[in-house]
């Protein structure tokens, strides 16, 4: 069994009286895919951040790599985690190709090695090589959300946080680009944990879901695992969504 | 083109280098203070609400209240350090103009500085933590480039302020631009007057236009407008301070004028003198009367000329009268004991107080000094400009001579000589070197019981310029030579409404007619 990557114990985050987390512990295995999903406002924004520092819980500690994050320096962390924003949060005032190159050129690469990057970078989430000089005002929604994903890619991050990362793509799309970061995941070993709202994706895309309601962790498994064994039935309706939504398509079909 | 138009052109370079300096200086340091003050306001509230406010209340200060609060400060700032340190500094002029239009350029840019910094989107600074940026590189990258161009309208905000009010450093010592606008004002000569706001305003132009195109380039993120904005505006200052460059090296002398046309003739005449023998000088007009005796003592102006009895009064605080000679001779080793200041002697003429009349209407009533005045008092109207009233000299001579007029009357002085003319008054309150006495056919009334202190215009010299051979031997033929009829003729040749003379023109025609 591979090492712990990520392990929070005992995580709390109260935003005025009410917890945005609520006593969590969890731990990610090094080169898993883990996928959180929950409803609304269940915390899953909040668990990311506080991987990489960007939320200091109230309670608990957050280790990555073995080191509590309160104890590391902030942005030496963050420049070894890849990070997809959900509201992708591009730097309006620089081109596409300067977003992307961010975090090398705050890691001091040299011009060459960070043009060359950028390229493959563009060709990784399918963008033609002469977007690199647009502004991101120019791009469209799904244009921009690749975008996104190559500036967290940018700096080759051992550890991938993605907070809904395909939300704004069409259908199509994203589920070429959820198979091929999957495809991406295994090839360079990467460790990912991925907000997602879409159920199909996460069963499809994870190794394991983490389901979070109210702040806490209330299952956590293997797609399959959880289905066969669901806690609560709220855990079971939440599961139990893509197979629903695939027989009501499979009804109106007719087939 | 007319002399007065040719005259503003031939001071131009020197008043347009002096206001570039100072605006582009005020300008550069309201901008190195206000962007880091808008950072930390931006992060804390705590700095933010004082900064603005006290920004603010900067603002509701009449800009020339500002630069005048200055010179009372900076001169104890310089004792003090004097004191302490055995160096002091220059509180007229330059520093206290600088530093008060600092001031005053400090709240556009931190009111815009603090509004583009709050204003950037939440989600990008997250963005700038969440891929690695340290707090300074926050900053640089991300903050202040978005901030950038609502920081830069705010820059183009204070230049345009920074470049109007720097006219109203004129008082406090410093050339400026407003030297056309104050003088032109005293001596009512609209050319130099329109001539003043038109170069200040030209200048203001320029800048807002050029910041205008820096502020374009840095909304569309174009760094080649960006840099062509900035660098036609350092080219411009260049350009402005060129002058100064290629002048000439060797002894400055600072001559000083207080504000009104027979000081600006008489510090053209010294100037000019001690040009003739090849030294530089530089010219502090429009002091104010009691920041010219104070200036002179500590050394920032080299010579003035001033008034016996304003010093007799003011500087000693006398309120006696023993009389011209004593007076004189009083003030020569009392200002040398306590300030160092030498008295280099008097000019030949006195501006004192004076009692004039339409020369046919005292001939008719036949009146010829204070006492006769003062018998026909009862029948007649006095005006008198709008302090004389309220000063020592007024109830000396009404303890004197008991004058009981039927009315009394203050006006502007120009209103004050119309209304001489139209008979609304009999007896005015006038300067007795006032060119309008012979002008109008007025006749001064004799002091029997020398009531008024004497007037007599003194030449004063700096200590530091105590043992300058080269400053005393230029001026000192100056001493004795000039009538009060030629003062008179050089002063309303300014003052008069139609073939206004400069006060350089006049100091040249009352060169040739000086007795000795
Ligand atoms: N900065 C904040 N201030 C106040 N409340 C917050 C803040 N961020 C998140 N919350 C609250 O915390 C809870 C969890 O938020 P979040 O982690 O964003 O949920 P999710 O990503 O699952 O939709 C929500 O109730 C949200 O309103
Ligand atoms: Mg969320």
């Amino acid at each position: 069994m591979a090492e712990t990557l990520i392990e929070l114990a005992g995580v709390t985050r109260r935003y005025g009286a009410r917890p945005a987390l609520d006593d969590v512990d969890l731990s990610v295995r090094r080169g898993e895919f883990v996928a959180l999903v929950g409803g609304s406002g269940s915390g899953k924004t909040t668990l990311l951040k506080t991987i990489n520092g960007l939320i200091r819980p109230d309670a608990g500690i957050v280790r990555v790599a073995g080191r509590p994050v309160a104890e590391v320096d902030g942005p030496d962390l963050r420049r070894g985690i890849g990070y997809v924003f959900q509201d992708v949060g591009l730097f309006p005032h620089l081109t596409v190709a300067g977003n992307i190159a961010v975090t090398p050129r705050l890691l001091g690469w040299d011009a060459g090695r960070i043009a060359a990057r950028v390229s493959e970078l563009l060709e990784l989430v399918a963008l033609p090589a002469e977007m690199a000089g647009r502004a991101p005002a120019e791009l469209s929604g799904g244009q921009r959300q690749r975008v996104g994903v190559a500036r967290a890619l940018a700096a080759e991050p051992a550890l991938m946080l993605m907070d809904e990362p395909f939300g704004a793509l069409d259908p199509l799309t994203r589920d070429a680009l959820g198979d091929d970061y999957r495809a991406l995941h295994d090839r360079l070993g990467l460790t990912t944990v991925m907000v997602t709202h879409d159920m199909g994706e996460a069963v499809l895309l994870a190794d394991r879901l983490v389901v979070l309601a109210s702040g806490r962790v209330v299952a956590s498994g293997a797609p399959a695992a959880l289905l066969a064994e669901a806690p609560t039935e709220e855990v079971r309706e939440l599961l139990d969504a893509p197979r629903r939504q695939a027989e009501r398509l499979r009804g109106r079909f007719g087939v | 083109m007319s002399p007065q138009l040719a005259e503003a052109f031939r001071l131009l370079p020197d008043y347009l280098g002096w206001h570039v300096l100072l605006s582009a200086s005020a300008l550069v340091l309201g901008v190195a203070i206000s962007v880091p003050l808008a950072v930390a306001a931006a992060r804390s509230p705590r700095v933010r609400w004082p900064a603005l406010a006290g920004a603010s209340l900067i603002q509701t200060v009449p800009a020339l209240a500002l630069l005048a609060l200055f010179y009372p400060v900076l001169l104890a700032i310089s004792a003090l350090s004097e004191a302490t340190l055995g160096r002091g500094f220059s509180a007229l002029g330059f520093l206290p103009s600088l530093l008060a239009l600092t001031l005053y350029s400090m709240l556009p840019i931190l009111r815009n500085g603090v509004a583009g910094l709050t204003g950037i989107d939440p989600a990008i600074i997250e963005a700038a933590d969440g891929v690695g940026m340290t707090r300074a590189q926050r900053l640089w990258r991300v903050e202040l480039p978005l901030a950038a161009p609502v920081i830069m309208a705010g820059v183009r905000t204070a230049a345009v302020w920074t470049v109007g009010a720097a006219t109203l450093s004129t008082p406090v010592g410093q050339t400026s631009l407003g030297n056309y606008i104050f003088a032109g004002l005293q001596t009512e000569n609209w050319v130099f007057v329109l001539f003043g706001c038109a170069a200040s305003a030209t200048v203001a132009l320029a800048a807002d236009q050029l910041l205008g195109l820096a502020e374009t380039g840095a909304r569309r993120r174009r760094p080649i407008l960006v840099a062509a904005g900035l660098g036609g505006l350092a080219l411009g200052v260049a350009l402005s301070l060129s002058p100064f460059a290629v002048r000439g090296q060797g002894a400055v002398y600072v001559v000083g004028a207080k504000n009104f046309s027979e000081q600006y003739i008489l510090a053209e005449l010294m100037a000019e003198r001690l040009e003739a023998t090849g030294a530089r000088v530089t010219r502090r007009e429009d002091l104010g009367s009691a920041v010219a005796y104070r200036a002179l003592a500590a050394g920032e102006i080299d010579v003035y000329v001033d008034y016996s009895g304003t010093l007799w009064t003011n500087v000693l605080g006398r309120s006696d009268n023993p009389g011209r000679e004593a007076v004189l001779s009083a003030l020569t080793t009392e200002l040398r004991r306590r300030d160092g200041v030498t008295v280099l002697g008097s000019l030949g003429f006195e501006n004192a107080y004076a009692f004039a009349m339409r020369g046919e209407r005292a001939r008719a009533l036949g009146i010829t000094d204070l006492d006769g005045l003062a018998r026909a008092s009862p029948r007649l109207a006095l005006g008198s400009d709008l302090e004389f009233l309220s000063r020592p000299e007024w109830r000396a001579v009404d303890g004197a001579y008991r004058f009981a007029f039927r009315s009394r009357r203050s006006y502007q002085p120009t209103f004050m000589y119309r209304a001489l003319a139209s008979g609304d008054a009999d007896v005015i309150s006038a300067f007795s070197s006032d060119g309008r006495i012979a002008a109008g056919g007025l006749v001064v009334l004799d002091d029997p019981r020398g009531a008024i202190p004497p007037y007599d215009a003194v030449v004063l010299i700096s200590p530091r310029r105590a043992d300058d051979a080269r400053l005393t031997g230029a001026l000192r033929p100056l001493i004795g030579a000039i009538t009060v009829e030629a003062m008179r003729e050089a002063n309303l040749s300014v003052d008069r409404d139609r073939d206004k003379a400069t006060p350089a023109q006049a100091a040249r025609a009352l060169k040739l007619v000086l007795t000795n």
